[in-house]
């Protein structure tokens, strides 16, 4: 079972990203269950939700102590990565945050992902970078899973497809190329 | 059928359609929108009717009238919205109508906040409006369990003549699951109802009513409610017994919290600690059947719910004393995470083993 | 011998409760009448309300729904649209209508919701016993308001027809009255015509009727009636207020 916590602002795609993995792990016979905070919050700057992928039943829903980080600017990054596990990894958008969690029991990963969104050729794919990564670090699922899912979802604008195909692919080789810290 | 990935509002949406609800009255609240919002798409898919009334008020009025003339209707809302409908889901319940009421319960009371709660436990369970009566009430605790339990609600409404309520949290509000739906019944199939007012004239006519002025004529309908009560409460007992068998200490909890407690329960066992966890699935009838045969082995109980102490009540009740039943709540919007509930039933266990 | 009158079939044989010199019993007759008349009774399904009215049930032969205070028109909505092609019929009161059921009275028009609606004026609460009501006239005396309805301290009595009338979706509003034979006569025409529009699914159909009350007015029958002749029809002028098949918006 992983637990992964997605947060930034409003606007950053980081509900579709939750959904897009949980629509994934469904589509790879797992159990999810997506969670995202609602209230005053929805409304303002932050947005944030919880996926979990599991093998077995999930029982609690909520993810206060995430296996998985991934936050897609600053505020998010210093308000939860506290609350990841120990041993757990943080994946953070370093076009929008510095990459400093203060306590070294975490794994924490750099990835420019608005840079990188805008090389893809859409600065609104950078969610689809941190799918990237996060897949390339975790394979908690499949890099053809999510690719489907996106496909699926954007049906009919091919040229968006390609933008989120390349994003995925740039996040994955950013990883590579030494994004943790 | 395939699972697909649906909010928890969807599910109870689908669960309704596809049990045959025809007719969807509500008031805009959160945190259930998305329940009348999608029922605005949907409805007129099936040929249903879709309003959105004037007021919460209105809304369970509509209802009346709707399931009153032989058509499956459901209206939904949040707490204080149901606060408001309370008169007429007393009118309904007085009257016979069958219909499903589904509440997504916020942080009360007043305005209180829009975060996830359980303080309407005791409005849900113990009548709410004036009068002698209760509501069949059923509490999902995944969004599985809420298309499930809406479909099933629409039975036994119609099988007691008792309205039926979907006690939800904020929580199922929001979450999104894989869900499997069950196939689209057909209308056909669903029994007639010989009591409606659908437009009958004579000695054909009906009334549907809930003035019964005499007290010799009152009396004798009340008794014949609280019967159909009893026999609802034989009858229909439902709840998840989770690693109950040799458990030291029964947690207990309904809804997503349940599933909280269920976690903790692993993990208190991980420690050694034998835990169980008992979730009422039906909480009026209030399952007391489960606790009754889990106090014989139990050395202690703990409920655990998102208010200051409702269903807590209802478990002492069932335990009648012969094991200790300790509490654990929080309120305001927030949710315990795992770790407090296996503190507090450490802590409920090793005051059982005092003796305290 | 020739019969010139007989009882409708759209009423039952019970008795009605009203008070002597009470003018409410003809508008049941009325509306039973015209229901029959249009050959519909198989189709109706009547709201009854709470207030003088309450036991309306027991009177119209036909199905019958008892609605909470005021929520009458909420309640015609479900059956309405779930039944578009019976005739759905609202009784109502000025407590009932104008005071706690504002909104829904309101909202049912602005929807244009197809059901017809007869709201009974009789400017008193009576079935509680004589309480000022939301049509009590300026200077007119309730237990509530022993000196006389006092728009400082009571405010004005609200004028249904003419607000209803300031929405666009209602097809037909009319105020008649009961206090002479000339007037009950039309008030029969108004309600009829309501009903068939209704039948036809031209939409809202509203119909005010004065109503007297002789036992909470504390007058004679007759002097109850020439009150309403020449006071209540003062502050409640009589007269179509809407008629879209005459073109009258």
């Amino acid at each position: 079972m992983i637990r992964i916590l997605l947060a930034g602002q409003g606007g950053q795609g980081v509900l579709s990203a939750g959904k897009m993995l949980a629509e994934s792990g469904l589509w790879e016979g797992k159990e999810v269950s997506y969670l995202p905070a609602y209230g005053p919050e929805m409304r303002g700057g932050t947005a944030n939700c919880s996926v979990i992928i599991s093998d077995e039943e999930i029982a609690s829903p909520l993810c206060n102590n995430p296996d998985v980080l991934i936050a897609m600017n600053g505020p998010s990054f210093h308000k939860f990565a506290p609350r990841v596990r120990s041993g757990g990894i943080v994946i953070v958008n370093g076009s929008l945050s510095d990459c400093y969690a203060g306590r070294d029991d975490i794994s924490v990963y750099d990835i420019a992902a608005n840079d990188i969104a805008m090389q893809a050729g859409d600065i609104r794919s950078a969610n689809n970078v941190i799918l990237g990564a996060l897949c390339q670090i975790t394979h908690i699922v499949k890099d053809k899973s999510i690719i489907n899912c996106l496909n699926e979802k954007f049906v009919g604008k091919p040229a968006l497809m390609e933008i989120n195909a390349r994003a995925f692919e740039l996040g994955k080789a950013a990883v590579e190329s030494g994004g943790e810290r | 059928m395939a699972k697909i990935l649906l909010h928890g509002t969807e599910a109870i949406c689908e669960g309704a359609i596809r049990n045959g609800c025809r007719a969807f009255f509500g008031y805009p609240i959160t945190p259930q929108n998305e329940v009348p919002e999608y029922m605005s798409v949907n409805m007129p898919k099936v040929g249903g009717v879709f309003v959105q009334a004037e007021s919460e008020v209105a809304a369970i009025n509509m209802v009346y009238g709707a399931a009153g003339a032989g058509v499956r209707a459901m209206t939904s809302s949040s707490s204080p919205g149901i606060s408001l409908k309370q008169e007429g889901i007393s009118y309904i319940s007085c009257a016979r109508i069958p219909c499903v009421i589904v509440n997504v319960m916020r942080a009360g009371p007043g305005l209180g906040g829009i975060l996830p709660a359980q303080g309407d436990y005791f409005q849900a369970t113990k009548g709410g409006g004036h009068g002698d009566y209760h509501l069949i009430v059923l509490a999902p605790c995944s969004a599985q369990e809420a298309c499930d339990l809406t479909y099933l609600a629409f039975d036994l409404s119609d099988k007691y003549r008792v309205p039926a309520m979907i006690l939800a949290d904020g929580m199922i509000g929001q979450i999104m699951e894989p869900v499997e739906l069950p196939p689209m019944r057909p209308l056909s199939d669903i029994p007639k109802k010989d009591w409606a007012t659908d437009g009958g004239y004579g000695k054909d006519r009906r009334v549907l009513n809930s003035l019964i002025i005499k007290a010799e004529e009152l009396e004798p309908h009340v008794n014949a409610l609280q019967k159909t009560y009893d026999e609802i409460a034989a009858n229909e007992q439902r709840c998840e017994e989770y690693m109950i068998k040799d458990a030291e200490i029964v947690i207990t909890a309904y809804g997503t919290v349940a599933r909280i407690c269920k976690s903790a329960a692993k993990t208190l066992r991980k420690e050694g600690i034998k835990a169980g966890v008992i979730r009422p699935v039906t909480l009026f009838p209030f399952p007391s059947k489960a606790y009754e045969r889990a106090a014989e082995k139990a050395e202690a109980f703990l409920t655990v719910e998102l208010s200051l102490g409702q269903m807590v009540e209802d478990v002492r009740l069932a335990v009648n004393g012969k094991k200790p039943v300790s509490f654990y709540g929080r309120t305001g919007g927030n949710v315990m995470d795992e770790e407090e509930i296996v503190r507090a039933a450490k802590s409920a266990l090793a005051r059982a083993r005092e003796g305290k | 011998m020739a019969k010139v009158f007989k009882k409708t079939k759209m009423l039952t044989d019970a008795h009605l409760h009203y008070c002597p010199g009470c003018t409410h019993g003809i508008v049941h007759r009325l509306v039973a009448e015209s229901i029959e008349e249009l050959g519909l009774q198989d189709k109706a399904i009547g709201i009854a309300p709470v207030g003088c009215a309450v036991f309306a049930y027991d009177y119209f032969n036909c199905d019958m729904q008892e609605a909470a205070h005021g929520r009458a028109p909420a309640v015609a909505t479900g059956i309405k649209r779930c039944l578009p092609d019976r005739l759905v019929f609202v009784c109502q009161g000025d407590g009932d209508l104008a005071s706690i059921g504002m909104a829904e009275t309101v909202h049912a028009a602005a929807r244009g919701e197809n059901i017809t609606i007869i709201f009974i004026n009789n400017s008193i609460y009576g079935m509680t016993g004589g309480q000022m009501a939301p049509t009590t006239l300026i200077g007119q005396k309730a237990t509530t308001c022993q000196n006389g309805r006092d728009p400082a301290v009571n405010g004005y009595p609200i004028r249904v027809c003419e607000l209803l009338a300031t929405l666009d979706a209602p097809y037909y509003i009319e105020r008649v009255s009961t206090h002479d034979v000339k007037h009950v006569l039309a008030a029969k025409k108004a309600i009829k015509k309501a009903l068939r529009f209704q039948a036809e699914g031209r939409g809202y159909s509203f119909v005010e009727v004065l109503v007297s009350c002789p036992t909470n007015w504390h007058m004679k029958p007759i002097e109850a009636l020439r009150f309403m002749a020449e006071e209540t029809s003062k502050t409640f002028p009589l007269g179509v207020y809407r008629d879209k098949s005459e073109g009258r918006e």
